[in-house]
């Protein structure tokens, strides 16, 4: 591949159980902006941002053919062991996932199983991470509390540190706001605007009006097939397609 | 209100009580059967018996305790709960981490795990007889502790695998996205989720390993000394109940209720310790995701 982006797609498509859930897809995301994937339920927004982690393949049922280039490796191709492509791209669910463990130790686990051992260092990391993500000053005193005593909100957010402490280039957003309530939602927002000049963001989500005030440029699924995707100004104001269209306004959905 | 209507609403109301007896006749049960331990053998429990091995004549109402039996039911069930630990948990990780959680491979060894469950432990102990025979061992101690191992292991297998089949999909793919193996995901994130529900499974095998009679009467055997050696036969508390009860000396019989009162409160001990260490644990759990 002679394209330089971190996520290249090409004629990807997904099956569960033979059933398609993504038909021929071929995209280019581009770099240090946000991409939004819209779509209504179902269509197979979760599915193209899970292969492009590898995560896909713990679901049963699935099988993939078509080739997905992250930074111009194909990562489907035989041999390939997931956990280095998993290790470039941060995750963020829809609800939040915090591990099993204290404040500090769901952040110091990326850089601990990646080989980072030294307390001192540990500590610079974790308050970093923190810091990134607005989380610091609420939990500066209590990081060896639960993970679990956190609110919803601030377990995002600190899933959001988690993800960035593996030092990604890329985050992935599975509709990370939908179960948070809308301070929360804006927070979490607002931190992938400040992100986006050093990281390369890929959300999904069902809100339109998310996409349009997050989204630089925009990959619009419907049933499995992808039906446009362009620059956001391109897409919501001027689309080619009358789906796309439809869609937009709402009279489809 | 219609009568059909008030027909539901009595039936309703008589299968809540009859669901409500239930529940009390269990609790009952249990009472009862503290209650007639606790009034047979409290008073021929003497601490004597707790730090004294049987005297000559013990069986027919002479000096001496059970400090054997109480020596060799330890023994055994913790030796036997280590190795039964130490098989079981690697593979129910195995079949919920490694293989895919519904493959054959799995649903095989789940199944097995049910078979083996089920199987009266009069069986194993006639199938670690046979073992011993054909290897020429005599009944020990470490003969007792293999069969109660092996009498233990489904029971910790099934209980643990309860408790990680509820592991929530979302913490393991959660841990894989920061690049963690298949082996970290297991033993650094989910291990930590499970541990309460792991403790509460070591303590159910390791009640059932001490309790057990059936197994250990030809593996284990019965000795009036305390356990020195893996190759020599040890006393157990329920064979040593099981010996004076069939006694005909009402004293010895009161002294087997006595010896049943220190295997119970053993078991409750151990029961109570077990909780307040799950609860410690799980501070960390994750809930409702």
């Amino acid at each position: 591949m002679t394209n330089s982006s971190h996520i290249n797609v090409r004629n990807l498509s997904v099956f569960y159980n033979n059933t398609p859930a993504l038909e021929n897809i071929s995209v280019t995301v581009p770099d240090k902006k946000i991409t939004v994937i819209i779509g209504p339920s179902g269509c197979g927004k979760s599915t193209l941002l899970r292969s492009f982690n590898r995560l896909l393949e713990t679901d049963a049922g699935v099988r993939l053919t078509g080739e997905v280039f992250v930074d111009t490796e194909d990562i489907y191709r035989p041999g390939v062991e997931p956990t280095h492509i998993r290790k470039k791209m941060g995750l963020l669910a829809q609800k939040p996932c915090p591990l099993p463990m204290s404040i500090f130790d769901n952040v110091a686990f990326g850089p601990r199983i990646h080989g980072k051992r030294n307390r001192t260092h540990l500590q610079a990391i974790v308050r970093y991470y923190l810091k990134q993500a607005s989380l610091w000053e609420e939990v500066k005193n209590r990081l060896h509390e639960p993970a679990s005593s956190l609110s919803i909100g601030q377990q995002q957010r600190l899933c959001l540190a988690r993800g960035l402490a593996v030092r990604p280039e890329i985050i992935l957003g599975d509709e990370p706001t939908s179960a948070l309530d809308p301070h929360s939602s804006r927070r979490i927002e607002e931190k992938f605007l400040q992100l986006k000049n050093k990281y390369t963001i890929i959300l999904v989500t069902h809100i339109l009006r998310q996409a349009r005030r997050l989204a630089d440029y925009v990959v619009f699924l419907y049933c499995g097939k992808l039906i446009e995707h362009g620059p956001v100004d391109e897409v919501f104001n001027h689309p080619r397609q009358k789906l796309t269209k439809e869609y937009i306004s709402g009279t489809v959905s | 209100m219609d009568s059909r209507k008030k027909t539901m609403l009595l039936k309703e109301k008589i299968i809540k009580n009859c669901m409500c007896f239930c529940a009390f006749f269990l609790a009952g049960l249990l009472v009862f059967i503290i209650v007639v331990i606790l009034a047979k053998g409290l008073p021929a429990l003497q601490l004597s018996m707790l730090v004294q091995t049987p005297k000559g004549g013990f069986y027919t109402g002479g000096e001496g305790g059970i400090l054997n039996a109480i020596a060799g039911s330890l023994c055994i069930a913790v030796g036997a709960t280590v190795i039964a630990f130490f098989i079981g948990i690697p593979i129910v990780l195995f079949i919920n981490v490694h293989a895919k959680k519904h493959s054959i491979l799995a649903g095989g060894i789940r199944f097995t795990f049910n078979v083996l469950w089920g199987i009266p432990s009069i069986v194993y102990g006639a199938f670690g007889f046979t073992c011993m025979v054909f290897l020429g061992l005599k009944a020990s101690l470490l003969a007792g502790i293999m069969v109660i191992a092996l009498i233990e292991i489904p029971i910790l297998a099934r209980a643990v695998d309860e408790v990680l089949q509820h592991v929530p999909a979302e913490l393991s793919s959660a841990a894989a996205g920061l690049g963690a193996t298949n082996g970290e995901v297991a033993w650094k994130v989910i291990i930590r989720q499970v541990t309460p529900g792991i403790i509460t499974a070591v303590l159910l095998a390791f009640s059932r390993g001490i309790g057990d009679a059936a197994a250990v009467l030809f593996t284990a055997g019965f000795s009036d000394y305390l356990p020195e050696s893996l190759l020599q036969p040890v006393a157990t508390l329920p064979l040593a109940i099981f010996f004076q009860l069939g006694s005909p000396f009402p004293r010895v019989q009161n002294r087997a209720y006595a010896s049943a009162l220190v295997l119970t409160i053993m078991v409750l001990l151990i029961s109570v310790a077990a909780r307040y260490f799950s609860k410690k644990l799980s501070r960390h759990r994750i809930e409702n995701i």
